[in-house]
């Protein structure tokens, strides 16, 4: 996974709020091998049913949103759309949790901001901004800067570009000493 | 967002908890600072959209660690039709080729498409009695919400988590906050399951419970039959929660019990025991209370491209002039626009294409019961398709007649599996074309580019499909 760390690049407002998975990325797209590259089905039939969506024309590196961005299917295929397409970061007053968590995994950071925040943002959009992981902060193309929360361990992963499952096998004594624990107590719960 | 939270379930601790959280404290094995804690999963069920997982496993040189907790199954993309006849897209057909090789190769039993256990993931676990009280079950599916009707915490998770818990058999997981939704009194006739987290969902919206498990609750929800259930934690994820969670009941355990890998004999009365610990104890906090009165529930539709669209089916087409701000304004005008639907117009009464009657949401045989009471003896006058959760219902509604009332009203009769619902097997609504669906997602494109979708209950669709038009059912019962 590439590392996250500081990021400079064009900002494109995206000014709708529930965008869901389909939307990023149609179904059918879904059964193509990830080395032929997904980004040319990112937001493949609304680009096509609306000229002027804002990715018409553009390649930019942040996309900024309104609520509940990515809500909907679990397939990581959205986040391959978005990344393949050169997009590493989305801003949003929320994201659906199942695509936040894919987003970790693919180097591409989400960024909670209040709506209004976000919305003030949108309002500066078409504009080079810049995220600094590190610092946790946003600014804005009017220079204003803005702190966000993120979770240690997702930051941690996305500044070193961990893989975690690496990370999780490393604690391969307790997750035995579990297992010997539960199979005692709930001699039930494997299947017939 | 990164406060550290106390531990529940540690033995100094005696405050009443909740169902979710004794699940979870029971399957943490360790929990860091921040609350995200490494989960034991229970159940692993991959299908066709796994094959990243499998290739991101097979790519790191790792094995499998516990097959015989993983379950695999073939339903997105099989066929409707007859199993006999070849599927004639080579990449659809690529896909459960594909499954069937990683199921081979890492020595995962397989519900193949011509397994007599067949049928879409979510409703072969709970068949099966792999879904149980008290597990963690995941998929990479987000309808993975539905096995929580059992009172498992069951969640949805993309294809490197799919990796991870193919590699690992547990997932790093942050704590979800909690929210009880209590739906008290009795809900009237031809109110089904579909109507009450369709009203929910329209109360709280698409992203109301983001970052909550939701637990249902209440007399009305404690009334409803297992597939009830299921199509209410089903539907939690159209409402953004992490899962959704039912406390499991007598029902519950009448249900699961005899199942084919369900516990059995002593095996099953410890179960029990253990069961009946899990309901969230009096005056268990929760971070959010939700309240809604049955008797209010209507039979209701989406007009819209989120189930957050859902309205009484008496009710009207909303009018973008009358939201309070710019933004709402222009996502019911975008909606309007992608639906072709003007303001103010009655629901009841818009024309409808096709019907599709089937998917995760509303396939088991009650819901095929509640269709087939609808329709029988009577033609439809619009196409439709019906197709079956599972080959064990499917058979079940055949022995009960219900696949010669479909038949007989001119509906097509398919084979288990996701079908209509995402037309990843080619089952696609025509761009333009206006569907009643039981599925669960009425999104843009979701059905086909520039397919319409009503979400509905089965018997709704099915009075659709009489009419030709979105139908109060109550009038034609
Ligand atoms: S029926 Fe539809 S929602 Fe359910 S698992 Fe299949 S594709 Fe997903």
């Amino acid at each position: 996974m590439t590392p996250f760390t500081t990021l400079d690049g064009l900002a494109v407002a995206l000014d709708r709020s529930n965008v869901d998975t389909d939307q990023i990325i149609p179904a059918r797209f879904l059964r193509k091998p990830r080395s032929a590259g997904y980004q040319n089905f990112l937001f493949h039939d609304v680009r096509e049913a609306e000229p002027d969506f804002p990715l018409n024309g553009r390649a930019p590196a942040i996309l900024v949103a309104d609520a509940n961005f990515g809500c909907g299917s679990s397939r990581e295929g959205a986040v391959y759309a978005l990344v393949d397409a050169g997009i590493r970061c989305v801003i949003a007053p929320s994201f659906g949790d199942i695509f936040a968590g894919n987003a970790g995994k693919n180097g591409l950071l989400t960024v909670v901001l209040a709506p209004d925040l976000a919305a003030a943002l949108r309002a500066q959009l078409p504009a080079s901004m810049r995220v600094d992981l590190p610092a946790q902060q946003v600014r804005f193309p009017d220079g204003s800067v803005h702190g966000f929360a993120i979770d240690a361990f997702r930051k941690r992963c996305l500044v070193e570009g961990l893989d975690d499952i690496g990370l999780t096998l490393a604690h391969a004594g307790e997750i035995a000493a579990f297992q010997d624990a539960d199979r005692a107590a709930r001699p039930w719960a494997m299947p017939a | 967002m990164t406060a550290p939270q106390a531990t529940p379930g540690s033995e100094t601790s005696t405050a009443p908890r909740t169902l979710f959280e004794k699940v979870w404290a029971s399957h943490a094995i360790l929990t860091r600072e921040d609350g995200t804690a490494l989960l034991w999963i229970d159940r692993h069920f991959v299908h066709e959209g796994s094959f990243h997982g499998f290739g991101m496993l097979e790519h790191s040189g790792r094995p499998l660690a516990r097959p015989d907790l993983t379950i695999a199954v073939a339903d997105h993309y099989v066929p409707s039709h007859a199993r006999t006849e070849p599927i004639r897209d080579p990449e659809v057909a690529g896909m459960i080729t594909t499954l069937r090789r990683n199921a081979e190769r890492h020595g995962v039993d397989l519900l193949d498409l011509d397994d007599p256990r067949q049928g879409i993931v979510h409703v072969i676990g709970p068949e099966q009695g792999l879904t149980l009280p008290g597990l963690t079950v995941v998929c990479g599916d987000s309808h993975t919400s539905t096995h929580g009707a059992f009172g498992a915490l069951a969640f949805g998770i993309g294809a490197s988590e799919v990796s991870h818990v193919l590699a690992t058999q547990t997932l790093w997981q942050r704590r979800p906050k909690t929210m009880r939704i209590t739906v008290d009194g009795t809900l009237s006739p031809h109110v089904a399951g579909k109507d009450v987290i369709l009203a929910i969902i329209g109360r709280i919206g698409a992203g109301g419970a983001v970052g909550h498990v939701i637990e249902y609750a209440g007399s009305a929800i404690r009334s409803l039959p297992m597939e009830g259930r299921l199509t209410v934690c089903n539907m939690s994820i159209e409402a953004g929660a992490r899962a959704g969670m039912i406390a499991p009941d007598e029902t519950t355990f009448a249900w699961v019990e005899g199942r084919p890998r369900a516990p059995k004999s002593d095996a099953f009365a410890a179960a029990v025991a253990a069961w009946r610990r899990l309901p969230t104890e009096e005056g268990a906090r929760f971070d959010r209370d939700v309240v809604l009165d049955a008797a209010e529930i209507a039979p209701t539709v989406t007009w819209g491209t989120s189930p957050e669209t859902a309205l009484p089916v008496t009710g009207v087409v909303p009018d973008p002039a009358t939201a309070t701000d710019a933004a709402k304004r222009a996502r019911i005008a975008d909606q309007l626009d992608y639906m072709g639907l003007a303001p103010g117009r009655p629901l009841e009464g818009i024309p409808v294409d096709r019907v599709f009657i089937g998917s995760c949401t509303n396939a088991r045989l009650p819901d095929l019961r509640a269709a087939a009471a609808v329709l029988r003896g009577q033609r439809a006058v619009v196409p439709g398709l019906v197709v079956a959760g599972s080959v064990p219902v499917k058979r079940a509604a055949e022995a009960e007649g219900l696949d010669r009332v479909f038949r007989d009203a001119g509906l097509t009769w398919g084979e288990p599996g996701c079908s209509m619902c995402v037309g990843m097997n080619g089952d696609l609504v025509k761009p333009g074309e206006r569907c009643a669906a039981t599925s669960n997602r009425n999104f843009q494109g979701r059905q086909g580019p520039g397919a319409r979708t009503h979400l509905m209950s089965p018997a709704m669709a099915a009075a659709a499909a009489l009419r030709g038009a979105i139908t109060d059912v109550r009038r034609v019962a």
